[in-house]
C-alpha cells in the first residue's frame, strides 16, 4: 500500500499540541537581551534630530541605534527575498511605521518603556496617500515577475474587436489594501560568535535569508546559519528578509550580545509587507451566444516610493490564459505612494484578479442571461490561448461538474432574489480558481543508519503546511520502509538548499529530489550488496529492496548490517533536482470550482456564509488530511477577503488606522461554515515527477468572486469591491 | 481590574514616563520602583515556581521569558487573538492581559501542563486526530480554550462550539476541523 495519499496524523502534531514544537522567538540562549523597534509617526520627510537623553537614562538600556549611529549595510544586489530597506542607513521618512530606531536593554520590559520614551523630530514633507488621486501617474513595473516578463501583453486587436460585440461591458473592480497575519509575530533572535553569524528567524525561506544576511553584513554565506524548524504562518509575509531580522543581527553586533527582537502586532503592519490596493478595469465583449470576443484587464496596484524596492501586484496573468478567446491585452501599472513595500501574500495576482474577472464573466452571464458555468464552458481554453502552449493537464471540467452536483447547483433558481428562506434572501455564487504550477531546484540529503533507520533532511520549510509529514510519506514509499523509521529535517540552512516556501511550489520542488534521493540511495545500497554483501558477481536486476531489506533470489539481508559492515555510522547521498524543458513545452496551472451560498438579512443586509463546495484539480495529493486542511483554509481566507479584510490608511498621515486584530477584521470560528472540499484526481506527471501541482494558494482563489456573484444573486445588488460590507447592499 | 487596582497599561504608561505610576488605591510604599525586580510566587501545572520579574510583566512574558514555558504564545499582545489562553484557577484567561504579579497564590495551567508523562489529553489527542491546525502557533490556546469551553458547558452543538471558540483566531483556518475535535473529545468526556 503506497503511504502517498494517506490521510496520516501529522509527523509534528504531538510537538504542536503539547507546545514542545519551538518557533524563532522560543529558543533560549545566555546572556540574551531584547530589542524593541522605534517607528515614524509620520510619512513623509526626514528625520531631525533624536532626544534620546530620557531614553537612555532609563534602567536596563543598553544601547539605542539611530541612523545617527547605525553601523554601514550594504545592499547584496540580485539576492532573491533581499528588501533595500529601511535599515537605519539615513533620515529619510518614506512612510508612516517606518522603522527609525532599536531600543536594546536586559529586558522586554525595559526595551519596550525605553522604546516609548525616544523623542523624534521630523522635517515632514507633504505625503502622497491617494492612489485613487494618482492613477492618472501609474508608471509600468520596472522588474515584473522579477523581470521574467513585460508587464504589458496582448493578442489579437482586442480594442478593434470590442464594439463587435452583442452584449459588451466595461467595469471597474477595486480590493484594499491586506495584512498576512500570521499568528506568529516576526520574530528574530541573532546571536554573534566573532565573525559568524547564527540567526533563529520567522522565515519562510532560509536560503534567502542566509543570502541577504551575508550580503547585509559583508560575510561569507558560510558564516551565516538560519534555523526555523517551525513558522508559525507566513502565508507571504515571511519570504522576504524584512528589516527587523537584520536590524537584530545589527543590534547584535553592536552590543556584543544575542538580541532578540519580535514585532508587535502593530509594527507588523508596516514591517513585512501586505497586499496592495488594486483598481482593476475590465472590459468584456460577447456575442450573443456567449463567446467571448475581446478582453481586456487593466490592473493597477498600490506601491511604495521606489528606493524601498518594487512589487507589483500580478492580476491579470490568469486573465492571459482562463478563457479562450482571440483577442485579448493585459497591463499592470504601480502608483507609488508614502507607504510600506508591499509583497506576496496567499495567491498573489490570483485572489485579486480573479475576483475581479470572475465577478465581471458573472456579470457577462447574467446580461447574457445565461447559467454561469455554462458561460464558461462555452469558452473553455482546451489549450493555454495566449501561450498557444497545450495545458500539462486541465481537469477543469470535472472541477465544474463535481462541484456544482455536490453543492446542487441544478437546483438554482436563475433571477436575482428569486431563492429565500422567510425573511433571509438566499444566493447561489459561483467563480473558476486557478494557480500556476512552479518549481525550482531544491536539494536533499538522505542519510541510513546501522539500525536501518533513515534522516531525510532538505533546507526547505513546513509553514503549516505539512512538509515534515508528505515528505516522509514521500520517502517511505521510494524506500519501501515504513514512516515510522524515518524523520524528515528541514529548517536549518546548514542542510542542503532548497527554495523559499510561496507560490505553492515545496512539494513539487522538494518531493521529486526526496524521490531521486531515495532512489540513489537505493542504488548505493545495492552496490555496497554487489561488492561486498555476499552477492558478488550477480546481477543488479536481482536484487530488491523492501521491508529494509536487501531481497535476492537466495536469501535477504537487513540494510542495517550492509551499513554496519561498511564501517561507517551511515551511508547517504545527496542528489539535486530541477525543472527541466517542461516550462518551455507545456503551460502548467492547477484549477479549480468554486460555490458560495450566502444567507442576507433583507432588513438588516447582515451576511453570512452559509455553504461552501471548492473542487480542485491540484495535481497528486501527497496527504488527503493535510490537503483537506489546506483547501479548508484557504477557502477560509478567501471569506475573509470577500467580507471582512481591509487596512485602513488615515488619508493625512498614510497611518494605519486598525494596525491590530481586534479591527482589522479576519474571520473566525462562528464566521465559517460546513466546508465540502473535493479533490478530482489528476496525477500531473508531465509538471513534475511527483505529479503535484500545489495546493496552498489554489483554494482561495476565486472565493471572493464567488460570493460576491452570490450576493448579487441573493440581493441584486453587484459590489464591485471587497471586503463587501452590509452599507455596500443596502440600497 | 475595575477596582482600581495595578493595571498593565497604567503602569507601562507612568514607567514610559520615568516614574512609577500606580492608580489611586494602590499604595505607594508596597511598589518598589517599576524597574527593580520583584519577587513573584506561581503555581503553575502544580509547580511552585519563584520569579524575579519587572513588576509590569506580563503573565504571558513571565510564562515565556522569565519561566521558559514556551507553549503558551503570543500572537497580538492585546487579548484579541487568543494565543495565550491559559487556565487561572480553573478559568480560561488570555495570559498577555493579566499581569503575572497579579497571579500571586493562584493557580495556573498551560499547555504543558495538559498532558501526562506520555499520555496526550483527549482534546490535544483530537486536534491530531482531526488536523485541528495547522502551523500550530494559535493551538495551544486553541486547546486551552476548549478544554475549558467543555468545562463550562458549551459544547451542546457545533454552533455552540463556534461561538464559543470564536476568542481564538486561527490563521491557517482550521476551524471545522477544530470544531470536530472539540465534538469528539466532549462527547467522549460525556
Amino acid at each position: 500500500m503506497p503511504m502517498i495519499g494517506k490521510p496520516i496524523d501529522r509527523t509534528d502534531g504531538r510537538l504542536k499540541v503539547t507546545g514542545a514544537a519551538r518557533y524563532a522567538a522560543e529558543f533560549r540562549l545566555p546572556g540574551v537581551v531584547h530589542g524593541v523597534l522605534v517607528q515614524s509617526t509620520i510619512a513623509a520627510g526626514s528625520i531631525a534630530g533624536f532626544d534620546l537623553s530620557e531614553a537612555e537614562a532609563m534602567p536596563g538600556v543598553l544601547t539605542i541605534i539611530t541612523p545617527d549611529n547605525a553601523g554601514k549595510l550594504q545592499h547584496p544586489e540580485h539576492v532573491q527575498q533581499t528588501v533595500p530597506g529601511p535599515l537605519l542607513q539615513n533620515k529619510d521618512i518614506l512612510f508612516n511605521g517606518q522603522h527609525i530606531a532599536v531600543v536594546i536593554a536586559g529586558t522586554l520590559e525595559q526595551a519596550e518603556a525605553a522604546a516609548a520614551a525616544v523623542r523624534v523630530r521630523y522635517f515632514n514633507a507633504e505625503a502622497a496617500t491617494s492612489m485613487d488621486a494618482l492613477l492618472s501617474q501609474a508608471y509600468p513595473p520596472k522588474h515584473f515577475r522579477n523581470g521574467a516578463r513585460p508587464p504589458d501583453s496582448s493578442r489579437g486587436d482586442p480594442d478593434g474587436t470590442f464594439n463587435s460585440g452583442a452584449v459588451k461591458l466595461d467595469l471597474t473592480y477595486i480590493t484594499p489594501i491586506e495584512h498576512h497575519n500570521a499568528m506568529e509575530p516576526h520574530a528574530t533572535l541573532a546571536a554573534w560568535n566573532g565573525d559568524k553569524l547564527t540567526v533563529w528567524t520567522a522565515t519562510q525561506g532560509i536560503s534567502g535569508a542566509q543570502a541577504t544576511l551575508a550580503g547585509q553584513f559583508g560575510i561569507d554565506k558560510s558564516d551565516v546559519r538560519i534555523i526555523c524548524p517551525y513558522l508559525g504562518g507566513g502565508f507571504g509575509s515571511k519570504g522576504n528578509t524584512w528589516p527587523p531580522a537584520t536590524l537584530a543581527a545589527l543590534a547584535a553586533r553592536t552590543v556584543k550580545r544575542p538580541v532578540k527582537l519580535v514585532l508587535s502586532r502593530a509594527q507588523m503592519y508596516t514591517s513585512n509587507g501586505y497586499r496592495p490596493r488594486t483598481v482593476q478595469k475590465i472590459k468584456l465583449s460577447s456575442d450573443i451566444d456567449g463567446r467571448l470576443i475581446s478582453v481586456r484587464h487593466d490592473g493597477f496596484s498600490s506601491m511604495s516610493q521606489p528606493a524601498l524596492g518594487e512589487f507589483s501586484e500580478p492580476v491579470a496573468l490568469a486573465t492571459e490564459m482562463l478563457y479562450a478567446c482571440p483577442d485579448l491585452a493585459v497591463t499592470h501599472r504601480l502608483v507609488a505612494l508614502n507607504a510600506p513595500l508591499p509583497t506576496y501574500m496567499r495567491a498573489p495576482g490570483e485572489a485579486s484578479g480573479v475576483f475581479a474577472l470572475e465577478s465581471a464573466m458573472d456579470e457577462m452571464a447574467a446580461a447574457l442571461k445565461m447559467d454561469p458555468i455554462k458561460f464558461r464552458l462555452q469558452n473553455y481554453a482546451e489549450t493555454d490561448p495566449h501561450e498557444n502552449k497545450p495545458f500539462a493537464s486541465k481537469a477543469l471540467r470535472a472541477c465544474y461538474e463535481q462541484g456544482a452536483q455536490a453543492f446542487g447547483w441544478d437546483k438554482r433558481s436563475a433571477e436575482p432574489r428569486s431563492m429565500r428562506d422567510g425573511n433571509t434572501l438566499i444566493g447561489w455564487g459561483f467563480a473558476t480558481s486557478t494557480y500556476p504550477t512552479n518549481r525550482q531546484p531544491a536539494a536533499v540529503r538522505v542519510r541510513m543508519d546501522r539500525a536501518g533507520n533513515v534522516t531525510v533532511q532538505s533546507g526547505t520549510q513546513d509553514i503549516g503546511t505539512g512538509t515534515y509529514t508528505v515528505m516522509t510519506q514521500v520517502a517511505s514509499d521510494a524506500l519501501g520502509i515504513p514512516v515510522q523509521r524515518i524523520r524528515f529535517e528541514l529548517g536549518d540552512s546548514s542542510l542542503p538548499p532548497a527554495p523559499v516556501s510561496g507560490g505553492s511550489q515545496t512539494v513539487a520542488s522538494v518531493g521529486p529530489s526526496v524521490q531521486a534521493a531515495c532512489a540513489a540511495l537505493i542504488e548505493k545500497i545495492k552496490d555496497m550488496a554487489l561488492s561486498g554483501g555476499g552477492w558478488r558477481g550477480q546481477s543488479r536486476e536481482a536484487l530488491q529492496i523492501r521491508d529494509g531489506l536487501v531481497v535476492g533470489a537466495d536469501r535477504r539481508v537487513p540494510i542495517g548490517a550492509l551499513v554496519e559492515k561498511s564501517g561507517h555510522p551511515f551511508i547517504e547521498v545527496e542528489v539535486q533536482t530541477k525543472p527541466g524543458e517542461e516550462k518551455q513545452r507545456f503551460s502548467m496551472h492547477a484549477f479549480g470550482a468554486q460555490f458560495a451560498e450566502v444567507r442576507i438579512d433583507q432588513d438588516l443586509g447582515e451576511i453570512r456564509v452559509s455553504r461552501f463546495v471548492g473542487a480542485f484539480d491540484a495535481g497528486r495529493v501527497l496527504n488527503a488530511k493535510t490537503a483537506s486542511s489546506q483547501l479548508i483554509g484557504g477557502i477560509t481566507y478567501g471569506i475573509g477577503m470577500a467580507l471582512l479584510e481591509e487596512t485602513l490608511v488615515d488619508g493625512e498621515t498614510g497611518r494605519v488606522v486598525n494596525a491590530n486584530v481586534a479591527e482589522y477584521l479576519m474571520p473566525v470560528n462562528a464566521d465559517i461554515p460546513d466546508i465540502q472540499t473535493i479533490i478530482v484526481p489528476n496525477d500531473d506527471t508531465t509538471s513534475n515527477p511527483l505529479g503535484a501541482k500545489g495546493i496552498g494558494e489554489l483554494p482561495m482563489v476565486g472565493v471572493a468572486a464567488a460570493i460576491a456573484n452570490a450576493v448579487y444573486h441573493a440581493t441584486g445588488v453587484r459590489v464591485r469591491k471587497v471586503p463587501i460590507r452590509i452599507e455596500d447592499i443596502l440600497v | 481590574m475595575a477596582d482600581g487596582s495595578v493595571t498593565r497599561r497604567g503602569v507601562m504608561v507612568g514607567a514610559a514616563g520615568g516614574v512609577v505610576f500606580s492608580t489611586p488605591r494602590a499604595r505607594a510604599d508596597e511598589n518598589p520602583p517599576a524597574t527593580d525586580a520583584i519577587a513573584v510566587k506561581l503555581r503553575v501545572n502544580g509547580e511552585a515556581l519563584h520569579l524575579e520579574i519587572d513588576p509590569r510583566t506580563s503573565l504571558l512574558d513571565a510564562l515565556r521569558e522569565t519561566a521558559g514555558l514556551t507553549g503558551t504564545k503570543k500572537g497580538c499582545d492585546r487579548g484579541a487573538c487568543g494565543a495565550c489562553t491559559v487556565h487561572l484557577d480553573d478559568r480560561r484567561i488570555v495570559s498577555c492581559l493579566t499581569l503575572a504579579a497579579r497571579c500571586e497564590g493562584k493557580h495556573i495551567r498551560t499547555i504543558e501542563g495538559l498532558s501526562s508523562a506520555d499520555r496526550l489529553h483527549p482534546m490535544q489527542a483530537a486536534f491530531v486526530e482531526h488536523d485541528g491546525f495547522q502551523c500550530g502557533y494559535c493551538t495551544p490556546g486553541q486547546i486551552m480554550s476548549a478544554v475549558a469551553l467543555v468545562k463550562e458547558g458549551h459544547a451542546g452543538s457545533d454552533g455552540e462550539i463556534r461561538e464559543w471558540m470564536s476568542g481564538n483566531i486561527c490563521r491557517c483556518g482550521a476551524y471545522p476541523n477544530i470544531v470536530a475535535a472539540i465534538r469528539q473529545a466532549a462527547s467522549a468526556e460525556g
